[in-house]
């Protein structure tokens, strides 16, 4: 792994967390004293990535725009790092008429087709449409690649299991990851699977599976390159399963009792400052590039955030148009 | 005329007839040699040629890359053709029975469905669900419904359903070709199958050339005074016998062939129960929450007054369908029920 590319990694964990920083605080601005789940500027369920950086940056390194990526209910940090326009997508997330889906989506629905990217908000079903990106890709003759991201809970769903099958059977260019970040929402991982890991399955399917054990961002980039290069070479599927953290609840207004001491740990393992740590250390990174790499990440953030306050909300009647192309 | 060959016929006029099966798999051939994007995906539609021969012959013609059997996994490769569909490729896949809609239904509902719609319009998801639909001969309940009432009410899929060879070939090219996700429904009672009762008209003229038939546009598959059926699939066969038969006791029934339940062609219903001021819905879906109650809310929000009777549906009875053969023909819309349904609407 070369220099810069840790730095590239940093930047890409640290403009994600202050996006998710910034939706936080933007969710929950007008949500109290009284939290109202339907109320302020950006209603419904806000599902944040914080703690879950090294997966996406480690991961989106490798892809090209031409990639496909299915993301899970929780997707801005894949958004971001696969290179969704982070205007757009915000407005989406606020509503706006200037949204990537002109306010139809919503966070879990999120859809640029600039860089091939969606989401499904249903759990596991996003992988049945990487693998048939992957098939047109194939189809086409390209070396193009289609990326299914899941939780673990995932991992139980009829849906991933099928598609594990018809990738390693049509030898298709698909990357399933497995982002585990211990909680079913409250249910640990110990209470939902059979298996001590879930890439123990990946025999069943004939292809090979990686663990990244410690939500490294080095490791995932390691671990992702060998998988995209082997999808990329016509060398079919590869199962990953990235042990990472879920440094928030499930979504905002969960309160987590269920987590217990687990959520001190987590919070104790936060990659980010680690990650930063190591930079300062091996001299990658002095105090002042840090400060400029997080003074960056704020004003584009800031600037996306006031691209979608400034933005129109659709006209209601708006709602029945794109039903039908 | 005499129809010798179950699956072709050149009678001397030169109009030449096919089943509606073959006339299906004219359509896919003729659009997989017109674009290469368009595929087939599903269970048995290869080497076996479809179970019910809605793609007989196409792996011999197109080989295994475009004409794919895939393992008895909906969800996946249902979902596949969408993502499929998304990255440009234009997938006709099979679910094989309709019935078999509920170990799939997510990716048909929420994700088919839906992705054109949640992304504002900038995604296309331009594919073709087929599947077959419909009873008659003894298959049980997981095996004999129809269910286009169920997809209709969903939003985002347009329902096609066609009844006989002609509509079958120029429906399916409009759905190939159509930028939307659309459902594909065609009864085994009209596809010609040898192996199972056909109805006269499950074999007809079909023109060789490619042609589309435009979605969503209703036929008037018989004029007339006295009253009007309107139904679709098997039972547009059906009631037109009845109504030959009525004709004798004179007894004038205009019958419309839905074609499309997704867009539903409101105006050509109204303009025909607007003359007859007699309606009865003919559907082999279940009776209540679906097509018979959605026309008489078509017309009840258009003009109460347009009755002359009241409206008849001959229908489901909101029972599973059931296995043994007097048990099933009295729930389907046999010809004796839609014949008693317009002689009592008729008040004759």
């Amino acid at each position: 792994m070369g220099e810069d590319i840790k730095v590239q990694l940093y930047t890409t964990m640290v403009r994600i967390r202050t996006y998710e920083e910034a939706i936080l605080r933007e969710y929950h601005r007008d949500k109290s004293p009284v939290f109202d789940i339907g109320a302020g500027r950006i209603p419904g369920e806000m599902h944040l990535s914080a703690g879950q950086e090294p997966v996406a940056a480690g991961l989106c390194a490798h892809l090209r725009p031409d990639d496909a990526i299915t993301a899970p209910h929780r997707p801005h940090h894949l958004a971001l790092a696969h290179g969704v326009d982070m205007k757009r997508m915000t407005a989406e997330i606020f509503g706006r008429e200037s949204g990537l889906g002109r306010g139809k989506g919503g966070h879990m629905h999120l859809f640029d087709p600039a860089v091939h990217f969606g989401c499904s908000g249903i759990i596991a079903q996003g992988a049945p449409t990487a693998v048939g990106a992957a098939l047109a890709f194939k189809r086409q003759g390209s070396d193009r690649v289609a990326v299914s991201v899941v939780g673990e809970g995932a991992a139980n769903q009829g849906g991933f299991h099928e598609s594990l099958n018809l990738a390693s059977l049509w030898r298709l260019p698909v990357v399933f990851v497995i982002e585990d970040n211990g909680w079913g929402i409250s249910v640990p991982r110990s209470a939902s699977t059979s298996v001590p890991s879930n890439i123990d399955r990946a025999a069943g399917y004939a292809m090979p599976g990686e663990l990244v054990e410690d939500n490294s961002v080095d490791g995932v980039y390691e671990a992702a390159g060998r998988a995209v290069t082997r999808a990329r070479k016509g060398e079919g599927p590869t199962l990953l399963e990235i042990r990472t953290i879920r440094l928030w609840g499930h979504f905002e207004g969960d309160a987590q009792a269920y987590r217990g001491e687990e959520l001190a740990q987590a919070q104790a393992s936060d990659p980010l400052p680690i990650y930063e740590q190591r930079l300062l250390k091996d001299g990658l990174l002095d105090e002042a590039a840090v400060a400029a790499i997080k003074e960056q990440a704020v004003n584009e953030v800031e600037d996306a955030i006031a691209f979608a306050l400034s933005s129109a909300e659709p006209a209601p009647e708006e709602a029945l148009e794109d039903v039908f192309a | 005329m005499t129809v010798t060959d179950t699956t072709t016929n050149k009678p001397s006029s030169g109009v030449r007839r096919l089943t509606t099966a073959r006339a299906m798999v004219e359509a896919i051939a003729q659009e997989m040699e017109r674009d290469p994007s368009v595929f087939v995906m599903g269970e048995d539609v290869g080497a076996y040629g479809g179970i019910f021969g809605s793609t007989t012959g196409l792996l011999e013609r197109f080989g295994s890359e475009r004409v794919m059997d895939t393992p008895i996994s909906e969800t996946g490769f249902i979902g596949a053709g969408i993502g499929a569909a998304i990255e440009g490729m234009r997938p006709i896949v099979e679910l094989m029975f309709v019935d078999f809609f509920g170990v799939c239904m997510d990716q048909i509902y929420n994700h088919m469905a839906k992705i054109h719609y949640e992304s504002g319009g900038h995604v296309k998801v331009p594919m073709v669900l087929m599947a077959a639909v419909g009873g008659g001969y003894s298959d049980g309940a997981q095996h004999s419904q129809c269910l286009w009432g169920t997809f209709a009410h969903l939003p985002g899929m347009k329902v096609v359903v066609p009844s006989n060879p002609a509509d079958a070939k120029g429906l399916m090219i409009a759905a190939i070709r159509d930028d939307n996700p659309v459902i594909y429904l065609f009864h085994k009672g009209v596809m010609g199958l040898p192996w199972m009762a056909k109805n006269s008209r499950a074999i007809g003229p079909v023109p060789e050339e490619p042609y589309e038939l435009p979605i969503g546009k209703a036929a008037v598959v018989r004029e007339g005074r006295d009253a009007t059926v309107v139904t679709l699939s098997l039972s547009v066969h059906h009631t037109l016998d009845v109504a030959d038969e009525l004709a004798a006791q004179g007894i004038d029934v205009e019958v419309i062939d839905l074609r499309s339940l997704v867009p539903l062609d409101g105006e050509t219903v109204l303009a025909s129960v607007a003359k007859t001021g007699r309606l009865v819905v003919v559907d082999e879906d279940y009776r209540s929450f679906g097509l018979s109650g959605e026309l008489a809310a078509l017309i009840a929000e258009h003009d109460p007054g347009m009755l002359r009777a009241p409206l008849v549906r001959v229908a489901v009875p909101d029972v599973p369908i059931p296995y043994a053969r007097p048990l099933e023909r009295f729930v389907l819309p046999t010809p004796e029920r839609i014949k008693s349904g317009i002689v009592s609407v008729v008040g004759r």
